[in-house]
């Protein structure tokens, strides 16, 4: 048996002996998909309000009931005054408040109607979500009155029409599935490769093996080929998922995706070798790969958080987070449909990193104690 | 008058049983040997021992208590100390014999006077501000040894106390568990390093959680017609 | 010609001297035992000649090869054991062994007449992960993989660490008969009665090497005249002993204690009879003294002290 064949045989049987790493690679996935699918999406389902309508004409509910048809929204509370109001926002059970004057219907004839909406700013992205989701409600139901009885208010002359392209229905999924394949890829490939190194130097076993005529170019492919091919398994289940659970589109080739993620997994497994350079036990490896890789690929690399309001110089750190390159081209790939000849640019940067990373971790990379 | 005295205590881990109905005693102010290979018996014995672990059955009396009924009261009647742990390396020698002087409730008064005497023995004065850790390993352990007597227990289990070091810290470190003996403390060894063996007053051999043997060295070694510890062991062993 | 020869190696971690001007020679077949307590710096004499660390100065050369430049081609000749068990505890016995042959491009059939008869002892258990054998299978375990390619010379940190004398006699039988096949070893235990074992040993405190010799060598340099004495209370008879006229030192030996007199004394009944009334006169029982041969370990105080 050649001694590579026999080196790739070994690390197969540490992972499949080690429940640990298997549930890490397999379970965690899955996992982390699901949840940041189904629970992180900043879309807002039945958020809870209370309706205040001293009016009660037919005006105000119909508006009222088109608002609880939208989907959004859930009537929890009918207030039969203003005082009600406060004790309602403090319990906690309500998100908004939509407040109709005594004669809604009169103002609405006389041409302008005064309408309060109140949210609880206490959570500002709700409270907004939420008032947005009314407004557009709102200004819905103004058009098709206006539509209807063949008079054109004077102020909806100008009607602004808001179009969202590729993702009509602004679904957070599509943002979190590209977002969760780059942390998953990142976490397999970099932290368990460099775990797996730390943890051969915490055992005194890679002392045997540098002793052996094992060259740190054999050990090094040797350790990192069987993830790299678990990785990409982990890639495809993610991808799975995203097509077949939360319905994402895959528009652009298939076979460009495969090969921008073996590129991505490049990077990560350079990375995670590097940091084994400098970790000398399997806690720290976990720990430079915790905070190192992975906090900055949730944070900075916009897949939570937009990354055109962040300060310049956390841009800027963003800028060298492999996952801001990859992001794109999984999105562009998946919902667009583009190809190389729009994503050349971020697949030279990785390209560009792979290189420069794997260079380092070979130097750095000691054949001695 | 017997200091430590146990009657069938057995401890079982499902089907396996780690110590088998060992009866043994120990005096007041003896070195007691408490020998095996690694996977014998030793830690799960000196668990029940201390407090730390229910016996399966039979029963342990140390220093008068029950040790499963009133741990408490054995807690405070022994000291401890491990070749593995037994000083905080981060700390300073008087911060350690503080903190531990404090641990056992010892009047801040006397861990002050017993500070000063220890450090005036252990001829450590001038580096009482030092970190433990900076010290020699031999330094540190009779520095441990001393700290585990400083509440005064009726005895301390020491755990294989001087494998590793060499000969001359060895022999002194063995002075001062004389000494402790001398004044009436029962030392209670537990290795698996059979020269260590040969300074007990007496030692028993455990083997597969029995008590093999229990005698004086010298004793076994005429017994098994041996030239040391490691023939008896070996002797027994085999069967 | 030797197979292993260090001149002035010394290596120093920041301001810990763990080899000072180390020089030996270890000759083909020999078995060399580096003896000395933890910390007298067996460990980075064994990591600079497995090529693993690098020496501040002087040269270290294994069958002819420099440590330093020739390090690729010496570990192809090199067997290995750590000082700690240094295996893959979650690989079955046999998974271990085939790994390493295939490491050195070798297999467990091509050699499988040097490590038999080590091999045929754990053999009933080639199926059990590693971590699951007991201390004394382990470090058979681990020898087999050091010597499945055929190495000329063998490296073994302490291999007695941590296994019982069982074990360790049958680890010491293994290595005598290892002898036969010309393979070079160089072993360290920080337990003196090993030294006995092996054909030359260095005695190592703090760095630096205090004596090389044959152990009969070491013990027959003891000049001092010795008697080995015993009374009921220990404590109180070497702080008697030591206060006796002629006596130059005094310490525990597992049941007796070694009284050495200065080199000018002669043993004599005279003597015996002198230290019998004088311990008598101290209130001490069940006396007995007898002249006792230098150990290694009466030897290693003595250099320790000097």
């Amino acid at each position: 048996m050649n001694r590579f064949s026999a080196f790739v045989q070994k690390e197969f049987r540490h992972i499949l002996r080690d429940r640990r790493t298997l549930l890490i690679l397999f379970g965690m996935p899955v996992v982390q998909v699901l949840l940041f699918g189904f629970v992180l999406t900043n879309e807002i389902k039945n958020a809870n309000i209370a309706v205040l309508d001293p009016s009660k004409d037919l005006e105000s509910i119909a508006l009222t009931s088109k608002l609880m048809s939208s989907g959004y929204f859930h009537l929890e509370k009918m207030l039969d005054s203003p005082s009600e109001l406060d004790p309602a926002f403090r319990s906690g059970k309500i998100k908004m408040a939509i407040v109709y004057p005594p004669d809604f219907a009169r103002q609405l004839q006389a041409g302008t109607a005064q309408l309060q909406l109140i949210g609880d700013a206490s959570d500002p992205n709700t409270a907004t979500t939420l008032i947005n989701y009314a407004n557009a409600t709102i200004a819905d139901y103004q058009q098709e009155k206006a539509v209807n009885s063949g008079v054109i208010p004077v102020k909806s002359l100008m009607v602004v029409q808001t179009r969202m392209r590729y993702n009509p229905e602004q679904k957070g999924v599509f943002n979190f599935v590209p977002g969760v394949m780059t942390l998953i890829l990142m976490l397999v490939a970099a932290m368990m490769t460099s775990i797996t190194i730390a943890k051969e130097k915490e055992l005194g076993t890679m002392e045997v093996l540098l002793v052996s005529p094992l060259q740190p170019i054999q050990i090094i492919l040797g350790k990192t080929a069987p993830y790299l091919v678990l990785t990409l398994l982990n890639a495809f289940i993610v991808v799975l998922l995203g097509i077949f659970v939360f319905g994402m589109p895959l528009r652009g080739s298939i076979f460009l995706l495969a090969a921008e993620c073996v590129l991505y997994m490049f990077v990560a497994l350079s990375l995670g070798i590097f940091i084994s350079t400098k970790a000398k036990d399997q806690m720290t490896a976990m720990f430079i790969s915790a905070l190192g890789l992975m906090m900055p690929t949730m944070l900075l690399s916009g897949f939570i958080f937009p990354r055109e309001s962040m300060p310049v110089p956390l841009q800027v750190i963003g800028n060298v987070i492999p996952a801001t390159w990859f992001n794109p081209i999984i999105k562009g790939i998946m919902i667009k449909g583009v190809g190389l000849d729009v994503l050349w640019k971020q697949t030279l940067v990785l390209g560009a990193m792979a290189v420069f990373f794997l260079g380092l971790s070979l130097k750095n990379f000691k054949d001695r104690l | 008058m017997s200091i430590i005295s146990t009657e069938k205590l057995t401890r079982s881990f499902g089907a396996f049983t780690a110590v088998n109905a060992i009866t043994f005693d120990v005096k007041e102010g003896e070195i007691f040997g408490f020998l095996g290979a690694n996977g014998a018996g030793k830690t799960t014995a000196l668990k029940m021992l201390t407090g730390l672990l229910a016996p399966t059955s039979g029963k342990a009396m140390v220093a008068g208590y029950d040790v499963w009924r009133e741990p408490e009261q054995v807690k405070r009647r022994i000291g401890y100390m491990s070749q593995r742990f037994s000083l905080y390396e981060d700390l300073t020698i008087r911060e350690n014999i503080r903190l531990f002087g404090g641990i056992y409730g010892l009047r801040l008064a006397d861990i002050k006077t017993k500070t000063a005497r220890l450090l005036e023995k252990l001829a450590l004065e001038a580096d009482a501000d030092k970190l433990v850790g900076a010290l020699p390993l031999g330094w540190k352990q009779k520095l441990a040894f001393s700290v585990a007597l400083l509440h005064e227990p009726r005895i301390v289990f020491l755990d294989e106390p001087t494998s590793g070091v060499d000969p001359l810290t060895r022999r002194q470190f063995w002075e001062l568990i004389y000494e402790a003996a001398h004044i009436g403390v029962t030392l209670m060894v537990t290795t698996h390093f059979m020269e260590e063996a040969e300074y007990c007053g007496r030692v028993s051999m455990m083997v597969d959680g029995r008590i093999e043997a229990l005698d004086t060295p010298r004793n076994l070694k005429t017994q098994y017609d041996a030239k040391n510890m490691d023939e008896v062991f070996r002797k027994i062993a085999r069967g | 010609m030797s197979q292993i020869i260090l001149e002035n190696i010394s290596k120093s971690y920041g301001p810990l001297l763990a080899a000072q001007d180390i020089s030996f020679e270890v000759s083909k077949g020999e078995i060399f035992g580096l003896i000395g307590p933890d910390g007298a710096g067996k460990t980075t004499l064994f990591r600079i000649l497995a090529t693993l660390l690098l020496a501040d100065s002087g040269t270290a050369r294994i069958c002819g090869l420099d440590c330093v430049k020739e390090y690729r081609q010496i570990r192809k000749i090199i067997g290995y054991m750590p000082g700690r068990f240094s295996l893959y505890q979650d690989l079955t016995v046999e998974e271990n062994l085939e790994f390493f042959a295939a490491v050195f491009g070798s297999s467990i059939k091509a050699n499988y007449d040097l490590i038999a008869p080590i091999y045929v002892q754990i053999e009933p258990f080639k199926n059990r992960r590693a971590g699951a054998l007991s201390g004394g299978m382990k470090q058979k375990l681990a020898l087999c993989c050091a010597l499945i390619h055929k190495p000329e010379v063998l490296f073994l940190d302490e291999p007695g660490t941590g296994v019982d004398p069982v074990s360790r006699q049958e680890f010491w039988e293994m290595l005598a008969s290892l002898r036969a096949h010309g393979i070079t070893m160089l072993v360290s235990t920080p337990n003196m009665d090993e030294a006995e074992l092996c054909d030359r040993v260095a005695l190592l405190q703090k760095g630096k090497i205090m004596a090389i010799d044959t152990p009969k060598g070491i013990t027959s340099g003891f000049k001092s005249p010795l008697l080995a004495v015993r009374s009921v209370d220990m404590y109180q008879l070497i702080k008697d002993l030591r206060d006796m006229e002629g006596v130059a030192d005094c310490y525990a030996f597992g049941e007796y204690a070694h009284l050495k007199f200065r080199e000018s004394t002669t043993l004599s009944l005279t003597l015996t009879n002198e230290i019998l009334a004088f311990l008598n006169a101290k209130n001490h029982q069940n006396i007995e003294i007898k002249p006792v041969q230098a150990t290694i370990e009466d030897c290693f105080i003595e250099f320790i002290k000097h």
